[in-house]
């Protein structure tokens, strides 16, 4: 097995906010890693000391075998780098902001490169339509096959999916399945659930620390989390009365169903025990990512205060 | 209808306020252009320059060219700074712009005027800008009845008096007829040249930070140099487009002399373009959004436009207003063009201003390569 990414005790801040704090994350080749974390844990200032668009304060590593402090110029031309924002030219065709990736590579064969991505995405008929009229699924697809044009090693995704409606997201998941079968190690950082279940592991991200990594179920097994369920009326309101109870770290109301989250079992049940009546019906389940995410959030905001 | 809210205009009115003052820079605008305008408009503009450098040479040293000399400054409208030696000196004193106006009194200056047949002094102005000449001209007509009149005592008083003792002869170079088009039209160049390049320079790149294009481009193999290059050679094109609408107009439409000067005219045009669109460059660097970048081209535009000569004559400014004209690039840009056009100077002339156009190209390219980040730290 060989490591696509192996940093070590990654530091970054700007002014007196210390965006990322000792930071170690390996990934093995040809595998799709989730970057987790609410907004502002340093999920996009690591992507981008990944890719040389930032260096790091302290800390050392590779990406694909280059020093990412000394060697930015060689990951550069072995990576695709996808924007929070669709960061393709507006005003460009599609055929034309997929020729100009080409260049900017320096690419051989660059029509046949632009003509091959442009049959994979399915846009051969409208090669010609500006890019900034396609709706925004289509954009992102787009922006994937400019970032993975000049057929990258590694590929950094930053939120990719972010506003885009749930069947395009599957496709723009789908294509990145499929690449990562060829051999591309992927990086997306995501605020989606159901997305971070389709990696192959999760590396959870809080206030610049690493707080949590491996598959969903690790990240689930290994959080010590105990979660019952309630089924009954009036969710919401229980939801208000049980948060903030001793033993409750977490009460949330989906739908008619009320998930309550502890790590201390005892004072869990006691906390819900005078609710174990009619109408309600109360099983243990096991905690869900977003469970497990909500709790990891508590835990590191009474680590950084 | 939902009728007329007071509260609710007074929502938008408060909201638009609070975002006013957190906008410096168009704050400042709001601020430093009424200030600067009037101290300019005040102080610095002044449509009738005096003491402007002058340049003589006399011929004979006599008691009345002395008091020729002394009758000049007094009117404050001559400063002598030069003294020539020969007729070639005067003449490339005033070519190279070095003075405005230079002045011969003949060899035999005194005994034509105790002859009584009516010496002739000549007086050469540099007419590129009539306004800049115009009210010291005018104040040559009353020199020849009152230059000489305390030296004209005893046997010589009656030449004192009318018709006066000499001539004062003015030759206005360079744009005899007084035509202000011809002042005007080659300097509309520079600033025409200012204004698009520094401006679509300045919003082109602004324009992929604000879109997040810069990043995209940050994270391939591009170098900066490549970028800036890039990103600037279609504008070379743009400037060199204008330069010669602008120069056919000008010839055409306007009848503007060509005299010649081509080499430095070609050089100062090079040396203008790359150095705007490198300042256009400077700008996007440390501008935040198109908006700003506008806001910032307006700053340099502005003293371009009132304190290089474009508008004004150079030299009708204070002391303080030629130095900070001296700093702006279109000050050097305009005595090339005008220089070339309507004096038909040579390089040996025009030296200073292209030296100072190219440090002006050094530096803003130096700067803007400091500035412009490979990453986005």
């Amino acid at each position: 097995m060989s490591l696509a990414v192996d940093v070590t005790g990654l530091n970054k801040s700007f002014g007196d906010k210390h965006v990322v704090q000792d930071l170690t994350i390996q990934l093995e080749q040809g595998r799709i890693c989730g970057f987790l974390g609410p907004n502002g844990s340093g999920k996009t200032t690591t992507l981008r000391m990944l890719c040389g668009l930032l260096t790091p304060d302290s800390g050392s590593g590779t990406a694909l075998g280059f020093d990412i402090l000394k060697q930015a110029d060689q990951i550069k031309r072995r990576t695709g780098y996808m924007t929070q924002r669709f960061s393709l030219y507006e005003d460009l065709t599609i055929a034309e902001n997929l020729e100009f990736a080409a260049r900017v590579h320096e690419l051989d064969r660059r029509r046949e490169r632009v003509d091959v991505a442009l049959t994979r995405l399915g846009l051969e008929a409208r090669r010609g339509q500006l890019a900034g009229t396609l709706s925004g699924g289509w954009k992102q697809r787009l922006a994937l096959a400019a970032a993975t044009l000049h057929e990258p090693k590694l590929l950094l995704l930053d939120e990719p999916t972010a506003g885009v409606d749930p069947k395009a997201r599957r496709a723009f998941w789908d294509e990145i399945h499929a690449l990562a079968a060829e051999g591309l190690t992927v990086m997306v950082s995501t605020h989606y659930m159901d997305e971070a279940e389709r990696c192959h592991e999760i590396a959870y991200i809080s206030y610049g620390r690493l707080m949590a990594r491996g598959t969903a179920q690790q990240v689930i097994d290994g959080s010590g989390l105990i979660t019952f369920r309630a089924e009954g009326p009036d969710a919401d309101r229980l939801a208000r009365e049980l948060s903030g109870k001793p033993g409750v770290e977490t009460a949330a109301a989906f739908g008619t169903a009320l998930h309550v989250s502890g790590t201390d079992r005892a004072a869990l049940e006691a906390a819900v025990k005078p609710y174990r009546r009619e109408p309600w019906r109360w099983r243990e389940v096991e905690p869900t990512l977003e469970d497990v995410f909500i709790h990891l959030m508590g835990a590191s905001q009474d680590n950084f205060q | 209808m939902m009728g007329f809210s007071g509260a609710r205009v007074m929502a938008v009115l408060v909201k638009e306020f609070k975002q006013l003052a957190r906008d410096r820079l168009t704050y400042a605008m709001m601020l430093a252009i009424p200030v600067v305008q009037l101290v300019l408009f005040g102080y610095a503009i002044n449509a009738e320059p005096r003491h402007l450098p002058t340049a003589l040479l006399v011929q004979e040293d006599s008691r009345y060219a002395r008091s020729m000399v002394a009758a000049l400054e007094n009117s404050r409208f001559f400063d002598l700074t030069h003294q020539a030696r020969s007729p070639a000196e005067l003449d490339r004193l005033i070519r190279s712009g070095e003075v405005q106006f230079a002045i011969t009194i003949p060899g035999d200056f005194s005994r034509r005027v105790a002859r009584g047949d009516k010496p002739q002094i000549l007086v050469e102005a540099d007419a590129t800008d009539p306004s800049a000449t115009g009210g010291a001209v005018a104040a040559l007509a009353a020199l020849p009845s009152q230059a000489l009149v305390h030296d004209l005592t005893g046997a010589m008083a009656a030449r004192a008096g009318a018709p006066a003792p000499f001539e004062v002869v003015v030759h206005r170079r360079y744009n005899p007829e007084a035509v202000t088009s011809y002042n005007i039209v080659p300097g509309l160049l520079g600033i025409i040249l200012s204004m698009t390049l520094v401006m679509l320079t300045a919003l082109s790149v602004t324009r992929e930070t604000e879109r997040g294009t810069m990043e995209t481009l940050l994270a391939t193999p591009l170098e900066p140099f490549e970028v800036m290059t890039g990103k600037l050679a279609p504008y070379v094109g743009v400037g060199l487009v204008q330069t010669i609408v602008v120069l056919l107009l000008a010839r055409f439409l306007f009848g503007v002399p060509m005299e010649g000067g081509w080499i430095g005219l070609i050089l100062g045009l090079s040396l203008f373009i790359v150095g705007s669109l490198a300042l256009g460059f400077l700008i996007s660097t440390a501008a935040r959004s198109q908006l700003q970048a506008m806001q910032m081209s307006f700053f340099y535009i502005l003293p371009s436009m009132l304190l290089s000569g474009f508008m004004f004559p150079f030299r009708g400014m204070p002391v303080w207003a030629q130095w900070l004209g001296e700093i702006i690039p279109v000050t050097h840009f305009l005595r090339v063009v005008r220089g070339s056009l309507l004096k038909g100077q040579g390089l040996i002339d025009q030296w200073p201003s292209l030296a100072a156009l190219t440090a002006f190209v050094l530096v803003v390219t130096a700067l803007a390569m400091i500035r412009y980040r490979r990453t986005l730290d």
